[in-house]
């Protein structure tokens, strides 16, 4: 009788210790959800009256009041795309060649490994790496072009990564089929594994220019200037040869950067306008996470293989 | 294959060997893309080399690892990079405080306990606190955070170790949350049927099997959130302060590498000045830093991992 009645009581411990540990689990969930929540009150609280239109039209300023965000979202916008149409293509490629080229060999390995450790170096050593390459080595300057390629190298794994999951999930026999048509490599890949896995590099491309976009360090460390009152100049103009690359060269600020710049002001009205500015950025990450997200819900609903 | 090709032989044969040519430079053409990853850390291998050599022609080796004071930009400088380091390793060491152990739970409790239904909830909040831009982070440590822990720690300053590594465990948690549980739900569930079948509780099999047979994912995941830590940036930058202090204490102010690095790029500092080279030798440091932990989570994750 002795011996059953310890036997309970060690199951009924390991039972309680098993509700305990869900209690746990949940508290971590709640404190995770917490802080999210706590961030979005604390900055609509200190930012939400600056959010009017003039704020999005007005150059940055003396004084608080009168500053806006101008310079700083048409900044980050052109080096997005000077990010995106540099990671694009680059990343896609050398993922379609990991997977579908590749031979099992050093080389191979070597590249591999590379993109792993790529993606753990800290992301203020790629700007000491535009520093001394882009800026000094190259001459471009603190620039459009400068940040473009930074930020580019620096999500290059984020999307090399993507495309190759995506590739991945494309089933065997798809290219066999192509290839018992008698399609080439590239004409497998191009008309079957491409367009099935073009959502998933999709989603990988927006998680990583989520980041970019986020990104303040690297910018910070090539020198980009917080003060800039005027824009870059316009990619097309109304005379020949009506595109022009001088808006590349030009000097910008961005998001992150003017966030930073009022946040180290020690005056509190710049305080509420680094808030403002802050979730007009929260605003641009959680927005391309959420289509992210989306889409790969959505994927994963429509494909059954 | 287009019409207009001859239907003769050597119009095939043609054919053929362009379209083989073709192919042949698209393969080039993607293996070329693939290498721009290898000639990225070239490139900063040979840049943090390079100007770290320069710098260590003026500034010996021996001081720059025993000094005990950072001042670079003085009349008198002195180079001790342990001054930042300890602000790196204090601040890395809070953030996993809270980030292993909360990222540990979460990720047991996602894979293992959470019904579907909280699962499709619990993960996107996490990706979403995981896409939060670092500089957001670092407002939020300075004016939400520290004046929050003030009320607890009168003596508190406004710059301080303490919040920025916490809100630095906060944004480490999602890491290791989401690839930990990855590596559970590799687990095969005949492991835990075997277990469940003797008897365990939820509880048992987790700690006793599924954590055990996953640990090589859950210490990848353990050294990514070491990694992210001692490079993080724009956190320690904004909340810590930046004075360059030799201390092991939360509740001081001090100046990380990384946040060092931005201060000194953010002024306007000549190229080819010592106070220049020294962001560069800040930087080979922590990329030597960094490069270990990936390292070691690279070994561990071939040493331990498990073939089912």
């Amino acid at each position: 009788m002795a011996i059953a009645a310890g036997l309970r009581q060690t199951i009924a411990r390991a039972k309680r210790n098993d509700v305990l540990f869900v209690a746990l689990g949940v508290a971590a969930l709640l404190f995770a959800a917490c802080t999210f929540v706590a961030l979005f009150i604390d900055m609509v609280g200190d930012g939400a009256a600056r959010l009017n239109g003039d704020f999005f039209t007005q150059f940055a300023s003396r004084r608080a009041e009168r500053a806006g965000i101008l310079a700083a979202w048409v900044g980050s916008f052109v080096v997005m795309l000077v990010t995106a149409l540099f990671a694009v293509p680059l990343g896609v490629s050398a993922g379609i060649y990991l997977e579908e080229y590749a031979p099992r060999n050093r080389m191979t390995a070597l590249i591999e490994i590379n993109i792993n450790n790529l993606a753990g170096v800290p992301s203020i050593v790629y700007g000491l790496l535009a520093l001394g390459l882009f800026v000094h080595t190259f001459g471009l300057g603190a620039s459009v072009l400068t940040a473009g390629l930074t930020l580019a190298l620096l999500i290059l794994p984020v999307v090399i990564v993507a495309t190759r999951e995506a590739i991945r999930s494309v089933p065997g026999a798809i290219r066999e089929a192509a290839y018992a048509l008698g399609a080439t490599r590239w004409q497998m890949v191009q008309h079957h594994v491409l367009p099935y896995s073009l959502p998933g590099i999709l989603t990988g491309v927006i998680i990583g220019l989520s980041r970019a976009i986020g990104e303040t360090a690297p910018i910070v460390t090539i020198g980009a200037v917080s003060f800039i009152a005027f824009l870059p100049p316009s990619p097309v103009s109304s005379s020949f040869p009506f595109l022009n690359f001088d808006w590349l060269a030009s000097p910008f600020t961005a998001m992150p950067i003017q966030i930073f710049n009022w946040t180290s002001r020690p005056e509190e009205a710049f305080q509420a306008n680094a808030s403002a500015a802050a979730l007009v950025l929260v605003a641009m990450t959680l927005l391309m996470n959420a289509l992210a997200i989306w889409l790969r819900y959505r994927l994963r609903r429509n494909l059954n293989w | 294959m287009p019409a207009t090709i001859a239907p003769t032989v050597a119009g095939r044969l043609a054919y053929r060997r362009s379209r083989h040519l073709r192919e042949r430079f698209i393969e080039a053409a993607l293996l070329g893309s693939a290498l721009v990853a290898v000639a990225t850390t070239l490139g900063i291998v040979f840049i943090l080399l390079k100007e770290s050599i320069a710098f260590f022609r003026q500034v010996s080796i021996v001081d720059f690892f025993t000094d005990p004071q950072w001042t670079p930009l003085f009349s008198d400088p002195h180079f001790g990079i342990w001054v930042l380091l300890s602000g790196t390793l204090t601040s890395s060491a809070i953030a996993l405080g809270v980030a292993i152990p909360v990222g540990t739970v979460l990720a047991i409790y996602l894979s293992e306990f959470a019904g579907a239904r909280t699962r499709e909830i619990a993960k996107p909040i996490l990706e979403l606190l995981a896409g939060i831009p670092t500089i957001v982070f670092g407002y939020f440590a300075l004016f939400f955070v520290t004046p929050l822990l003030k009320n607890f720690i009168p003596g508190l300053p406004g710059f301080n170790l303490l919040s920025a590594g916490l809100v630095m465990g906060v944004m480490i948690v999602p890491y290791i949350s989401s690839i930990g549980e990855d590596a559970m739900r590799a687990v095969p569930m005949s492991l835990r049927e075997g277990a469940y079948a003797m008897g365990a509780t939820r509880l048992q099999v987790a700690l006793h099997v599924v954590v055990p047979a996953a640990f090589s994912g859950l210490a990848a995941a353990y050294i990514l959130g070491i990694s992210r830590a001692v490079g993080e940036t724009m956190i320690v930058a904004v909340a810590a302060g930046n004075q360059p202090n030799l201390t092991f204490n939360p509740m001081d102010q001090a100046a990380t590498i990384t946040a060092y690095i931005v201060q000194v790029a953010k002024g306007d500092l000549p190229h080819g000045s010592t106070g220049y080279l020294t962001i560069f030798a800040a930087g080979l440091t922590l990329f030597v830093l960094t490069l270990m932990f990936n390292l070691l989570g690279y070994w561990l994750r071939r040493r331990y991992r498990e073939e089912y």
